[in-house]
């Protein structure tokens, strides 16, 4: 078997050691890191510096495209394709348009969110190597795990190993790409 | 676990979570009514109750079908009925769900991570259930799509400027909104799933269904601004349905509904019934899959103060209601509220009132609210009392309105009753199945509850 590594992983069993993992293996100078927790920590996305991202503008700009389309679609149909003269009431009505250019905007903002999440997260991932490591599985119940990518020019299998070591970990093992 | 970390610190004083859980029981307890394949009886029950009525269901739809909307009551003037009454009814109820994930998330009270996945459930499927009343109503349920603008060969499109156009919108992007809000927030339990499934077919289709969520930091980060972003999205959107919805009654001059208080006590409403099938699913479900340390007390303590608060608003609006019937001097207003009170639907009216009057001031009572039993049985009071309050809006308004000459008395027919019954087992057949295929509380908000989920929490003595 060919020896590709993708990193090393440590287990840790608390939050807390992991995000002072996450904040010593930063000072160490490693940069391509991951962590995986069983939920949400604020403290690990500031230790691992994950703080920007795209989503909120991408939500916003579709909420704008919603809103717009919307009350185009309205426009559209109402005065140029099918216009009605109810009374010499004025066809571009647009108090009466406000409520579903409110609702597409809704729509289109919150279907922005989810594709954004799943687009900025690369998913749907049908393969990852950090599945390889049978303890993984415990990423989604009680256990914290650290990795460090293969990709991080400081990597060598055996220091990055040794370093992780000192920080008190469960156990240190290598994913297999 | 014997290498579990173990709780040292005092639990939140709110005691939304029973002391003593761990990440990986909260985990193995909520998952283990997913995973096992031991059916409890109760559930056994629930899911033929249900299915029996969407059986029900199915036949009063296939008998309308054939014979058409004259199996109904409905005969001019009212010829809203049963369906409308329960289309508002159960799209009221769907509203606590959003409620408890939008609003109670922006606010930050933590208490609502333990219900807000069984209540984004019950929102779905309200919504379902309140979807079919204005389909079947339309008589020709096959061309539903005629309500959508698209391009067709009869060269017509919908009338943008009509409430019930609006309606359409407003209630497709609710249930679209609620749909992706549920469905993210499933994904990371999905994942547990996935790993924690001994069946190969379980855990293949939990791993589709998962996408691949591995709880990395950086999902997690992405992911904490998708759930901000959506509860800010789908807060607007859960006030403005049921505006929306009331609108289709505000905007007509019918006596009796030409208000302009309509839409916040539609609101209100929508959020009081809302809660009261909340309480109505958590007591029984909590008592009978042993979750009594996850929804606790105190959860149905605080759902009880917001009926009690939204009832009080409801009460104040129908007695502003008669108020305005008599101040404003308008005749046809003034009869209608008469109408309502001494009328042919008198006997409605006057259990309506003490189903939201007089009957959530009794929620004031701690004695009642921290007794499961009678909240149950009080929310039930609260749900028959909403959907009084539907009917009498829209029947007694209908059955009597300018026009004496027009006025009929309406009544519900057997396949009114057996369409309503037929949609209370719609949703009690896919609620069972949601509990029992996907996790009821969401796994991984439970586990932020805890006091070691806390950055340095529990670490010195862990250390030590």
């Amino acid at each position: 078997m060919s020896h590709r590594v993708h990193g090393v992983i440590a287990e840790f069993d608390n939050p807390t050691a992991l995000v002072e993992a996450a904040r010593a293996a930063r000072q160490k100078g490693y940069r391509k890191l991951d962590a995986y927790s069983p939920f949400p920590i604020e403290e690990l996305s500031d230790a691992l510096h994950l703080h920007h991202n795209r989503l909120p503008l991408i939500v916003l700009v579709g909420g704008i495209i919603g809103g717009i389309s919307g009350y185009l679609l309205q426009y559209f149909v109402t005065v140029l394709y099918y216009p009605i003269n109810i009374g010499g009431r004025p066809l571009d009505s647009w108090p009466a348009y406000i409520t579903i250019t409110f609702e597409t905007t809704i729509l289109f903002a919150a279907l922005a969110a989810v594709l954004g999440l799943l687009g900025l997260c690369g998913l749907p991932m049908p393969y990852h190597p950090v599945f390889n490591v049978p303890r993984f599985a415990l990423a989604s119940r009680n256990r914290f795990f650290l990795c460090i990518e293969a990709t991080d020019p400081l990597f060598d299998v055996e220091k990055t190993a040794g370093f992780l070591k000192t920080l008190e970990p469960q156990e240190v093992s290598e994913v297999a790409d | 676990m014997a290498d579990e970390l173990q709780v040292t610190d005092r639990p939140a004083t709110e005691k939304i979570i029973a002391p003593g859980y761990t990440f990986g029981s909260i985990t193995d307890q909520i998952s283990t009514v997913v995973l096992t394949r031991k059916t409890p009886v109760f559930w056994m029950a629930g899911f033929g109750l249900g299915l029996v009525l969407l059986l029900l269901f199915l036949l009063a739809v296939g008998v309308l079908l054939v014979k058409g909307v004259g199996i109904w009551g409905i005969r001019t003037p009212v010829m809203w009925g049963f369906a409308i009454t329960n289309f508002v009814w159960w799209i009221g109820i769907g509203h606590a769900g959003t409620l408890i994930s939008a609003i109670l998330l922006l606010l930050n009270q933590r208490w609502r991570n333990s219900i807000n996945r069984f209540a984004e459930a019950m929102t779905l499927f309200a919504v379902a259930c309140a979807g079919m009343f204005p389909l079947l109503h339309l008589g020709r349920p096959w061309l539903f799509y005629w309500l959508f603008p698209y391009p067709n060969t009869m060269g017509i499109e919908p009338n943008f400027r009509s409430p019930l156009v609006w309606d359409v919108f407003a209630v497709s992007t609710y249930a679209t909104v609620s749909l992706l809000f549920w469905y993210v927030g499933l994904m990371p339990d999905l994942a547990t799933l996935r790993d924690r499934a001994g069946n190969p077919v379980a855990r293949l289709v939990y791993g589709v269904m998962a996408m691949g969520w591995r709880g990395s930091a950086r999902h997690w980060s992405v992911y904490e601004t998708a759930s901000l972003l959506l509860a800010g999205i789908a807060t607007p959107l859960v006030l403005s349905v049921h505006t929306v919805v009331s609108f289709d009654f505000t905007i007509a001059i019918v006596p009796g509904w030409h208000s302009t208080f309509f839409p916040p006590y539609f609101v209100a409403g929508a959020i009081y019934s809302g809660f009261a099938m909340v309480l109505a699913l958590a007591i029984p479900l909590r008592s009978v899959y042993g979750l009594k340390g996850l929804i606790t007390d105190k959860h149905l303590d605080n759902s009880a103060k917001v009926m009690l608060a939204t009832g009080l608003i409801v009460g104040y609006a129908y007695i502003l209601e008669a108020f305005t019937g008599w101040y404003s001097g308008n005749v046809y207003e003034h009869a209608v509220t008469v109408n309502r009170m001494t009328g042919p639907y008198a006997v409605e009216y006057w259990t309506l009132v003490l189903c939201n009057i007089v009957a959530p001031n009794f929620l004031w009572f701690k004695k009642i609210r921290g007794t499961p039993a009678l909240l149950f049985v009080w929310s039930l009071i609260v749900l028959v009392g909403m959907w009084l309050e539907r009917y009498m809006i829209i029947v007694s308004s209908l059955a009597q309105d300018n026009l004496v000459s027009s006025w009929r008395v309406f009544q519900g027919t057997r396949w009114d009753w057996a369409t309503y019954l037929g949609t209370i087992g719609l949703f009690l057949f896919l609620f069972f199945l949601f509990i029992r295929l996907l996790p009821m509380i969401s796994i991984f908000e439970v586990r932020t509850l805890l006091p070691h989920a806390k950055v340095g929490a529990a670490a010195g003595e862990e250390r030590g």
